[in-house]
């Protein structure tokens, strides 16, 4: 796959379409890679100008700031913003729904304004502009899926519909959990619970988000968020159902069976 | 708050019988204090009976509403109300409310129906209004007393009542039913941002800025202020951050939806809230030896939140326990250097790495070539 940064661009005095902003899941952790590299893949053929950062990339400050440090988020934001302006960005996509939430409501007042999306707002126009179109009978058909909802999406910044219209591109059934929507259960990483070990409980959030998933009975868990991925992941390996109940995010089921 | 379409309902009938039973509330202390009786009923003519009526409608259905209330709190114990987050004085509070309420209702419709067969017998000092929609059905009962009987009803329920109320608005700033006159105002100044923007803080705004441009710093350091960041105690609070503590009617749809409380940790929204306003109460008495943090609100319940914003979502009168939250486990992060060891990692691996986890910032890109 042949993708550029946005160093390139500005060597080459161009500008592309929009700014893909991949986060530190999307760069580093291996699983949430392949959700990159699928995105990238749709953005790609789907003839989308996008550039990348690459080195020069660091993290929003999010789960900093919601840990408490709110020094290290400015400096990260300023950091970052610095980066951006210097570009010149203007549009920005991101398949991670921290990234989203802090580029969009927390970056203005510190000098960042961009116009942000997060991914399955802007798979969704995809489809809509018939960019993408999906296969006959794909892999999906008549299979049952069910999704989950980011809180950082979700409750956070009101998007609920988005992903589910990207979901019907599918040709699959919808199945919805017991708490959805704007009723949503958080998988239990949120607020830089990512990064240290729960509290004492009766149980972990993840173990009940996983449970309530494999519930539904669907084969299928989309989820829209690195972290919530890892979480249910995990919350479906304790349920020993890993074999039979894949998660996987939205941009690797378009990828999947989009018309070449 | 019509997100539980049921409750919703049952609290409008309350809230409206409330306000709209308080024009007859001013008939009674208008009487009372002038000697008449039924001082409106001359004036409106043929529409007083249906005035009377309307309350009398509203008054049922006030305490239809109270009733279904009791039977959720104590008989179907519903999760959120058998919660020991309730535990003492707050489950009693409620309780004396609803009852309190009924009580009212009922001493409202047995002093309409002494009074219409009083009017219908012509007694002196009744004014003749025409027979009330309610309580004219129930005039029967009442048939048999004799004038003085029915007058020591209609007195002693007209007595009752308006000491009644009288009561009940000095025990209402004391108890969780003030959320009735708090909820308008919280509701009205609530945050319209989205829910997943948190606060900035323009104090370290103005730090980080220097640290980038230390030529902008002021240089004279002894005349700068050190400011304090988050909050330890009530009084670091936003002043909406304390109306929110005293608009909360203790419901507990915020802990019902919380991820934390379900699963079991110390965590939950609505004790957050009730430990909020217990701290203001007695910092306001003069507690000087105690903190909201670790006294009120231990470190593991601010660890335990996933800042999800159920809580936020969930809370009918715009109730924001997550902001409490974020300002207090900024206390603990920048004044005290307190967090769980993976956080301080966390944070020297953004620091350093320019990611949360420990790998190198060269490989950021090593996916492109993957």
């Amino acid at each position: 796959m042949q993708i550029k940064t946005m160093a390139e661009y500005f060597a080459e005095g161009e500008t592309p379409e929009v700014l893909f902003w991949v986060g530190c899941a999307g760069s580093i952790d291996q699983r949430s890679q392949k959700i990159t590299r699928a995105f990238a893949e749709i953005l790609t053929r789907t003839g989308t100008r996008f550039a990348v950062l690459g080195k020069e990339e660091a993290c929003t400050g999010d789960p900093a700031r919601r840990a408490g440090n709110e020094f290290l988020f400015q400096m990260m934001a300023y950091n970052n913003i610095q980066v951006l302006n210097n570009y010149g960005v203007k549009k920005i996509v991101t398949a991670c729904p921290h990234c989203f939430n802090t580029l969009k409501n927390e970056y203005p007042e510190l000098g960042g304004h961009y116009e942000v999306m997060h991914h399955t707002t802007f798979l969704q126009g995809l489809i809509n502009e018939g960019r993408i179109k999906m296969k006959e009978g794909g892999s999906f058909k008549g299979k049952k899926i069910t999704y989950h909802d980011s809180c950082y999406l979700g409750r956070a910044n009101g998007i609920y519909e988005a992903p589910r219209a990207v979901l019907e591109a599918l040709d699959a059934e919808l199945v919805e959990m017991k708490r959805c929507g704007s009723r949503g259960m958080c998988c239990g990483a949120g607020g830089a619970q990512m990064f240290k070990e729960e509290e004492k409980g009766t149980t972990r959030v993840n173990f009940e988000r996983g449970r309530e998933a494999v519930d539904t009975g669907a084969e299928i868990i989309a989820s829209n968020c690195p972290f919530c991925m890892t979480m249910l992941t995990d919350g479906v390996k304790e349920t020993g159902k890993e074999d039979s109940v894949k998660v996987l995010d939205l941009a690797e089921l378009i990828a999947r069976d989009m018309q070449e | 708050m019509f997100r539980n379409p049921l409750v919703a309902v049952l609290h409008f009938f309350v809230y409206a019988g409330f306000v709209i039973i308080n024009l007859e509330i001013l008939e009674i202390m208008i009487d009372g204090l002038a000697g008449t009786h039924r001082i409106f009923a001359p004036v409106l003519g043929p529409v007083y009976p249906v005035l009377i009526g309307c309350f009398e409608i509203l008054a049922v259905l006030v305490a239809v509403s109270c009733a279904i209330f009791l039977i959720r709190r104590n008989i179907l114990k519903l999760k959120r109300f058998i919660s020991h987050d309730l535990d003492g004085w707050p489950r009693s509070d409620a309780n004396y409310i609803l009852i309190t309420e009924i009580v009212l209702m009922l001493l409202f419709l047995t002093m309409n129906t002494a009074d219409g067969v009083l009017q219908s017998r012509g007694a002196a000092h009744y004014t003749e209004t025409g027979s009330f929609w309610v309580t004219g059905m129930f005039q029967p009962l009442f048939e048999g007393f004799s004038d003085s009987t029915l007058v020591g009803i209609e007195r002693g329920a007209w007595w009752l009542h308006i000491l009644g109320i009288l009561a009940f608005l000095n025990y209402l700033p004391w108890s969780k039913h003030l959320h009735i006159i708090l909820a308008f105002p919280n509701a009205y100044f609530a945050r319209l941002e989205p829910n997943g923007k948190m606060e900035n803080m323009p104090a370290i705004q103005q730090e980080v800025l220097y640290a980038m441009q230390p030529e902008l710093a002021p240089t004279d350091a002894s005349a700068a202020e050190v400011p304090k960041f988050g909050a330890k105690d009530v009084q670091d609070l936003t002043w909406k951050n304390l109306l929110d503590a005293f608009s909360c009617t203790e419901c507990g749809r915020c802990s019902a939806a919380c991820p934390a409380t379900q699963t079991g940790k110390a965590l939950s929204p609505r004790l957050i809230m009730m430990k909020t306003r217990d701290r203001a109460e007695a910092a306001g008495r003069g507690e000087a030896d105690k903190t909201l943090l670790r006294d009120y609100i231990t470190e593991e319940e601010l660890r335990a939140c996933t800042s999800c914003g159920a809580c936020v979502q969930e809370c009918p009168v715009s109730i924001n326990p997550l902001d409490i939250i974020f300002q207090m486990r900024r206390h603990l992060v920048m004044e005290e250097s307190s967090a769980p060891q993976e956080w301080t990692l966390m944070f020297s691996n953004i620091e350093n790495n320019m990611a949360p986890w420990k790998s190198s910032p060269d490989e950021r890109d090593a996916w492109i070539h993957a």
